[in-house]
């Protein structure tokens, strides 16, 4: 079972004190390397706080942790903080303006059992594996 | 036990660039800082737990420590050699540096960008089409009685934003909460949203279609749609008038704006209705800048090249085009064969595809912070904290300068970018001959 | 190195040198009886022109506003670009041109010192970080006080001293070096999307008036003993039937002049209209002119236009709005926390345009109709009515009644019925040509050591390939346009800085501001007393807001005389 929503990346206060406290840490990892989903589209996917998912776009896919809810979520929409996870599957396409769009991407989600969320280092060659 | 304490200094962590912190040493340390927010807290805390000392050069076994001189004489080489080196970062650094940094990109005819490219490259693109109608945080406070943030959640990215420029200031002719209302327009229900006297959710990827039906509504000419944006069309028309009855309004927007569908030409539409609305009312907009000095980036560069950002030296004079100057677009493209990275963390920010474009060349980077892109990199040289362990001037979002002070002394023989990209820029005219 | 330029022909007004062959001796950068030829280099000046390096009274160079019309406009330079040299950095020119550019481009005009016209208070420390990056001559900048809280405050409560005091302190605090007024109340009222429309308009909440704001600041100058008078822009500027505002201003502090001057209107072409609106506008230069040559108190400069594309730009906001209102191009607003504002707008004007032709016709009127050439100084307040590099087609416009009959050709035809101009046969000789160009500016702006060529002066030298001996400046102006666009020689503190227009060293030069007397312990007082109101108006704190001198690249500081601590 899969849906498919519009991806938000953005702040969040762990990402924002991972500037300055360091991006190696599990505490970064668990704040970062998550994806805040609206309560309904979780119960269509049947997956809970902790779950494991799988976010992909047009440019790649990557590996998520569903994230506790702070700030809402509306149906059809997810939000990621910024961060070296989600940028696997941001398309680096600007058209012609320099930047890439790193909100309102459509992307698909589904619940996956096996998963690594990747460790931080690494994840440059992750799309190698 | 002795505590200093040092007035005024400035927090060197985001565009709000507050200068009213107080900082306690006590044996040589930082102990303790006031009127910070848990951002500036936890750097001036922690700002020494991830940071190098030493610098490091990638070799054929791996990682090894290296002097200066020889960190510094690698660089070198690293940019003559290369025939078209991209000088990236420049946000979290002093201006001082960043006009270093300019020379340099001249003397070796690189490319320099800062991250604005990534941030609000669109919205300068948007200006230079448009306009702006800004002003500085002080008229906000002194004079604004509506105060929208959108695309923005600066209870989350700009923590003191609402306390000391907004909607929790006293102002001359502003003097209570009551005097004022908050407006946030975003695509869910953040946490500044929840303070906001109106809040107006909307769909993503839909600003440039509400700017546009408010400007219909300004001209008194009827919205032909029951909605636009995910909002009922009396919805737009009772925000249209908010807006016009107001004495003094503002628009702070973020990067909901220029990462969406449309950047450049989202904050189009939004310069053009604040324009509009100047003839109705007085009204302003101004972007939250989201590094401490990113808005300097963007001065220094724009007085010495004529141009804000990704600009390149490659024929001997400054040229700008984003989209073909600027950093992500260059690395996509494979164009450049080096970089030199400063105060900055691109394979944390950029897309996959431009981090492993820019790994795969050499690359120098300086950098207090033992980040991604420092540990990366084939030269890594450590360096101090600007606002912390050296002095420096930043400009606020407001593009008021400021100056950042030192607070402590950096660990012992670790340099200023100022210092270490001086003494590379002197390296490289010693090689050129 | 010392320097000997032999046998040039030497226009010196100030010491009334008049086109005279002889020589000037150099050493340790100023002028002086004589040199030792063994030791000096000799410059063979024969059949060339010599003068004192000019001095621009008033050009927006440098700061956030000039900086805003430079990002604002990347097409205006994308065509216009210099090429890293062995003594130049690269930049970029158009009507705003990049820091580097802009200090090699004086130089190789002849022009060794300019004068950054308006600084906002709190943004003048990236002032000063662009004139630091503004090569070779020497510079200052006025500070913005006209709309000042402060300011507003103190005079209406009549606190001169006290009004002296604080603009002391800002001057030194800041690294300023005049006081500058624009529309004076009308900026503070564009606060709200207001402006004022005469001097004896209330400015709203500060219950003052213009004529007081501008009075007021006056008697602080005089107080204060400051080099140069208050340098105004006026209310109303650029409307039609302004010129009735202009002689308003001029007559309200006639009673609090001296011996010298006590206010200088500045870009007066933009203060001089006659009609009700744009299609009945007329040139109101006569009635200044008239005013001007009976009075001794006031100085201007000409705000000439050029006929090209340039950009707007001033403190005078809501000014700004209306140009974008009647042009449509894009518009800059800066509003400035409880002290100024400011705004841009990119605008052409066109020689077959009524009002635009009209407005060049002024320019030129005020500068022949006015006797005195010490009165009126040449500007184009740069870049509002057209970019500095075009100085040498005002030249030769006010050398050569040729020169302006060809222009007058192209312009709009009711314009020609209409204007004066034609009427006009005065040609400027060329001595009266260097006084508005370099000694005037320098007088008035207290610079001694400037604007002449006698021994003591800085050896601030321009010299011009072109032998005035035999070169009618009237018929023959077009020769004197080519020569005064690339001097032969420009040489800043005894070094020579340009070549036939190719720059030969790097060289930086000084930052001037003015060094308070006022003892230490008064500013303590003045201080405490700010505090309170300066953490309720602004948003940075107090200690943050001066300016240390080791921020200036090349300090230097001048000292005044004031009744009030000596």
């Amino acid at each position: 079972m899969s849906i498919e929503v519009i991806l938000i990346t953005g702040r969040s206060t762990s990402q924002g004190l991972g500037l300055e406290l360091g991006k190696h840490s599990e505490k970064y990892k668990r704040g970062v390397a998550s994806c805040e989903l609206n309560v309904d589209d979780m119960r269509d996917l049947a997956i809970e706080t902790d779950d494991l998912v799988k976010v992909s776009s047009e440019c790649g896919s990557v590996v998520l942790r569903v994230a506790e809810l702070e700030q809402e979520v509306p149906r059809g929409v997810a939000f990621v903080p910024n961060g070296p996870w989600v940028n696997l599957i941001i398309c680096s396409d600007t058209s012609g303006t320099g930047m890439p769009r790193y909100k309102g991407i459509r992307v698909k989600i589904h619940p996956i059992e096996d998963g690594i969320v990747g460790d931080v280092s690494s994840l440059v060659e992750a799309e190698d594996e | 036990m002795t505590f200093n304490v040092t007035n005024d200094i400035a927090c060197p962590f985001c565009g709000c660039l507050c200068d009213d912190l107080k900082v306690i040493i006590s044996d040589g340390k930082i102990v303790d800082v006031k009127n910070a927010c848990i951002y500036g807290l936890t750097k001036f805390l922690n700002y020494s737990l991830e940071r190098s000392v030493t610098p490091v050069v990638q070799g054929d076994n791996g990682k090894v420590e290296v002097d200066l001189e020889t960190a510094v004489d690698k660089s070198a080489r690293i940019l003559i050699d290369a025939k078209y080196p991209l000088l990236y970062g420049w946000s979290c650094t002093s201006c001082e540096a960043q006009r270093v940094g300019l020379e340099l990109a001249e003397e070796i005819g690189g490319v320099i960008d800062n991250t604005t490219s990534v941030c609000h490259g669109p919205s300068i693109e948007a200006l230079q089409e448009i306009g702006e109608s800004t002003c500085t945080l002080g008229e906000v406070k002194s004079r604004a009685d509506l105060i929208i943030y959108w695309g923005s959640n600066p209870l989350q990215s700009h923590m003191r934003h609402l306390s000391r420029y907004t909607i929790g200031t006293e102002g001359r002719f502003r003097k209570t909460r009551d005097d004022r209302t908050m407006v946030v327009i975003d695509v869910r229900n953040t946490y500044s949203a929840r303070v906001a006297d109106y809040f107006y959710q909307i769909e993503p990827n839909s600003d440039y279609e509400l700017m546009s039906a408010l400007r219909v509504a300004l001209r008194d000419q009827e919205i032909e749609q029951d909605e636009v944006a995910g909002l009922k069309k009396d919805e737009i028309y009772d925000l249209a008038d908010m807006m016009i009855s107001c004495d003094f309004g503002i628009v702070f927007f973020g990067l909901g704006l220029t990462m969406s569908l449309g950047a450049n030409r989202n904050v189009d539409a939004a310069l053009s209705l604040i324009r509009d609305l100047n003839k109705r009312t007085k009204f302003l907009i101004m972007p939250m800048r989201g590094h401490f000095n990113v808005a300097g980036a963007d001065v220094v560069f724009t007085w010495q090249t004529g141009y804000p950002f990704a600009v390149d030296f490659s024929r001997g004079y400054p040229r700008y085009n984003p989209g073909d100057t600027s950093a992500v677009d260059i690395l996509l493209r494979g164009e450049s064969d080096a970089s030199l990275i400063v105060a900055s963390d691109p394979v944390a920010t950029f897309p996959v595809e431009a981090s492993k474009r820019l790994l795969s060349n050499p690359l120098i980077c300086i950098d207090p912070h033992r980040s991604l892109t420092a540990k990366a990199a084939t030269v890594a040289i450590p360096s101090n904290f600007v606002g912390i362990e050296c002095t420096g001037t930043a400009y606020r979002m407001d593009t008021i300068p400021l100056p950042l002070k030192k607070v402590i002394e950096p660990p012992e023989g670790c340099l200023s970018d100022v210092q270490l990209l001086e003494m590379i820029l002197r390296r490289v005219r010693e090689l050129k001959g | 190195m010392d320097l000997l330029i032999i046998n040039g022909v030497v226009y010196d007004p100030i010491n009334s040198v008049n086109g005279e062959r002889m020589d000037i001796a150099v050493h340790n950068g100023k002028i002086v009886g004589h040199v030792n030829d063994s030791e000096a280099k000799v410059i063979d000046a024969s059949n060339m022109l010599i003068m004192s390096g000019g001095v621009d009274i008033h050009s927006h160079i440098a700061g956030p506003k000039v900086n805003a019309g430079r990002l604002l406009r990347p097409e205006d330079h994308v065509n216009d670009f210099e090429v890293k040299g062995p003594f130049i950095r690269s930049g970029v020119g158009g009507s705003v041109p990049s820091t580097f550019t802009t200090g090699y481009r004086y130089a190789r005009m002849g022009y060794t010192t300019v004068m950054e016209p308006a600084t906002p208070p709190i943004k003048t420390r990236h002032t000063h970080d662009e004139l630091n990056d503004t090569p070779i001559i020497d510079k200052a900048c006025y500070i913005l006080f006209g709309n000042n809280w402060f300011v507003l405050e103190y005079l209406k409560d009549n606190r001169v001293e006290d009004c002296a005091e604080y603009v002391s302190w800002i001057l030194d605090a800041l690294k300023g070096y005049a006081v500058k007024v624009v529309n004076p109340g009308g900026v503070e009222a564009w606060g709200w999307g207001e402006n004022v429309r005469g001097i004896d308009d209330v400015v709203p909440n500060f219950g003052i008036t213009p004529r007081e704001i501008i009075r007021g600041l006056c008697k602080v100058n005089t107080l204060l003993g400051l080099p140069h008078s208050v340098h105004l822009h006026t209310n109303n500027l650029g409307r039609p039937g302004n010129y009735q505002t202009t002689l308003d201003t001029m007559r309200c502090v006639e009673d609090l002049a001296d011996v010298d001057p006590i206010l200088h209107i500045t870009h007066c072409q933009f203060s001089s209209f006659k009609g009700d609106d744009w299609t009945n506008l007329t040139s109101a230069a006569p009635e200044i002119s008239d005013y001007v040559n009976k009075h001794s108190h006031v100085t201007l400069d000409m705000g000439q236009i050029i006929f090209t594309e340039t950009t707007t730009m001033t403190a005078d906001g809501p000014h700004e709005y209306m140009i974008h209102g009647i042009s449509g191009n894009k518009w800059v607003n800066l509003d400035i926390e409880a002290e100024t504002g400011g705004g841009v707008v990119p605008y052409t004007y066109k020689p077959k345009s009524y009002v635009n032709a009209t407005q060049w016709t002024i320019g030129l009127e005020l500068a022949l109709m006015i006797d005195d050439p010490w009165k009126i100084m040449l500007s184009t307040d740069h870049p509002n009515a057209g970019p500095f590099v075009e100085y040498p087609s005002i030249m030769s416009w006010l050398i050569s009644k040729y020169a302006r009959q060809k222009s007058l050709e192209k312009v709009n035809k009711k314009t020609l019925r209409r204007s004066h101009l034609s009427d006009l046969d005065r040609e400027l000789s060329l001595s009266e040509l260097i006084v508005m160009t370099r000694c005037s500016p320098s007088k008035a702006l207290g610079l001694d050591k400037k604007g002449h060529l006698g021994v003591g002066a800085d050896a601030d030298i321009a010299i011009f390939d072109i032998d005035p001996m035999r070169v009618d400046t009237s018929k023959e102006y077009l020769k004197y346009d080519r020569a005064f666009r690339r001097a032969a020689y420009t040489i800043k503190d005894g070094i020579v800085v340009a070549r036939n227009g190719e720059i030969t060293t790097r060289h930086t030069g000084k930052t001037l501001w003015i060094k308070s007397g006022f003892p230490q312990e008064a500013f303590g007082s003045l201080i405490n007393e700010l505090r309170e109101r300066f953490e309720r108006y602004y948003t940075i704190q107090l200690d943050n807001y001066p300016i240390d001198e080791s921020c200036l690249t090349n300090s230097k500081p001048v000292f005044t005389q004031s009744s009030l601590w000596s």
